[in-house]
């Protein structure tokens, strides 16, 4: 067996992080290409005329259509997403990243704004959840 | 002889492109991100060199999807800005140098890099947002650009010592060139940041800090960072710097540090800029 500096596995052990592996690429290959879709100024509009009827284009699972109807960006990585595929979408919604990015937190657009103003999320407490430090 | 001049690393954060798109660089929240850039554009007016070759990745805007090529080297004669979803930045063409990009595409890929090569690509802002920090607005980029995206995006991307491995096969790359042409290499992302999940908005200075200072003699520990310690340490995105480490490799054994800059925030993102000169 060839040796491995950690196993795989560690990689779950970040607080509030989802790696994007192949796996989630596969699962999510769809979901993706309706936020490539929206690459076109056409398709943008399209898909603001019927959110609904342009996702059906789509073959997205029927949780992953939800996600994106609701805007739901914690639901949508754990669905198998990847940020810079979902920032399509919140770009075409008129969000700044930030936006997208701290509707993840639980906190309100003000409070996450203020908090990277501060200096961001310390590290502090938010390496391993094992190792609770 | 084609000769590596200098090595830039700089953060490549879209919001820095959005805010120079609308002119707010002299605002109160984005002035000091773009005063850290001044030095440089200076020195960029009396460098004027003729060909970079941009370590930077894509944003799942030209790839990552049907393909997921760990390293792709531009061949085209030309790259358009791609629309990331808000139409496409007010930015010049980039234009490529298919002749250097073939040099470098055969002797990579005979020292054993397994390259992916396009033919024809849209770059974002991964790759423009740096061009306009070093840059400004322009009419015409003053340079060539040869891009180089690196897959950061889908685990496992490659380890910072086959990125430390691969800028050292440029160097030698572009030293075989015949033509006496003056090179840059840039390495672009970083520095700590993370955009998903409840830990989104990660910052770590200590990081960072101690990543800059590294840089110039003390790259053998750089090498062995493992993508699980950038994952840990900077964020899921701060796994970006490993494209920093490209163009590191670049430059040689010995570099003089000639300018730095550091700050917090932009956007979501910790910004770190630094300029070296390989030294013989």
């Amino acid at each position: 067996m060839r040796t491995r500096l950690y196993s795989l596995e560690e990689l779950d052990d970040i607080p509030g992080t989802t790696v994007f592996n192949a796996m989630r690429s596969r699962q999510a290959y769809h979901l993706h290409k309706f936020c490539m879709s929206l690459m076109e100024a056409a398709n943008r509009d399209e898909f603001r005329k019927d959110e609904r009827a342009y996702l059906d284009r789509f073959r997205m699972s029927e949780e992953q259509k939800l996600a994106v109807l609701s805007r739901d960006f914690n639901q949508l990585i754990e669905l198998g997403g990847n940020i810079y595929f979902l920032v399509k979408l919140s770009n075409t919604d008129g969000w700044s990243a930030q936006k997208a990015v701290g509707s993840m937190t639980g906190m309100t657009p003000d409070e996450y704004a203020a908090m990277m103003r501060a200096g961001g999320r310390s590290i502090k407490g938010n390496r391993s959840i094992r190792g609770k430090n | 002889m084609a000769r590596i001049t200098a090595g830039i690393a700089t953060s490549h954060v879209p919001a820095i492109g959005a805010a120079f798109d609308m002119d707010r660089t002299q605002d109160p929240y984005w002035k000091p991100v773009f005063d850290g850039y001044e030095w440089v554009k200076e020195f960029q007016r009396k460098e004027d060199p003729d060909v970079v070759i941009l370590c930077y990745n894509d944003h799942a805007s030209a790839m990552m999807l049907d393909v997921v090529p760990t390293f792709a080297l531009g061949c085209a004669e030309e790259f358009a800005p791609a629309d990331e979803g808000w139409g496409a930045r007010p930015v010049p063409m980039v234009m490529g140098d298919p002749v250097l990009a073939g040099h470098l595409a055969e002797q990579l890929v005979i020292d054993e890099f397994d390259l992916t090569l396009m033919n024809h690509m849209d770059v974002d802002h991964g790759l423009t947002v740096p061009l306009s920090l070093m840059f400004g607005k322009v009419s015409q980029w003053p340079v060539r650009v040869i891009p180089l995206a690196v897959n950061v995006t889908q685990f496992p991307t490659p380890s910072a010592e086959r990125c430390w491995q691969l800028g050292a096969a440029i160097a030698d790359a572009v030293q075989s060139f015949p033509a006496g042409l003056n090179v840059q290499i840039w390495g672009t992302g970083g520095m700590s940041h993370q955009l998903q999940g409840p830990r989104a908005g990660l910052i770590n200075p200590e990081f960072d800090n101690a990543f800059l200072d590294k840089l110039s003699n003390r790259t053998d520990e750089l090498r062995k960072i493992t993508r699980l310690e950038f994952l840990r340490e900077s964020g899921s995105e701060g796994i970006e710097l490993i494209m920093w480490l490209i163009m590191r490799a670049a430059l040689g054994a010995k570099v003089e540090e000639l300018n730095r800059f550091y700050h917090v925030p932009a956007s979501n993102t910790a910004v770190g800029h630094i300029v070296l000169r390989p030294v013989s």
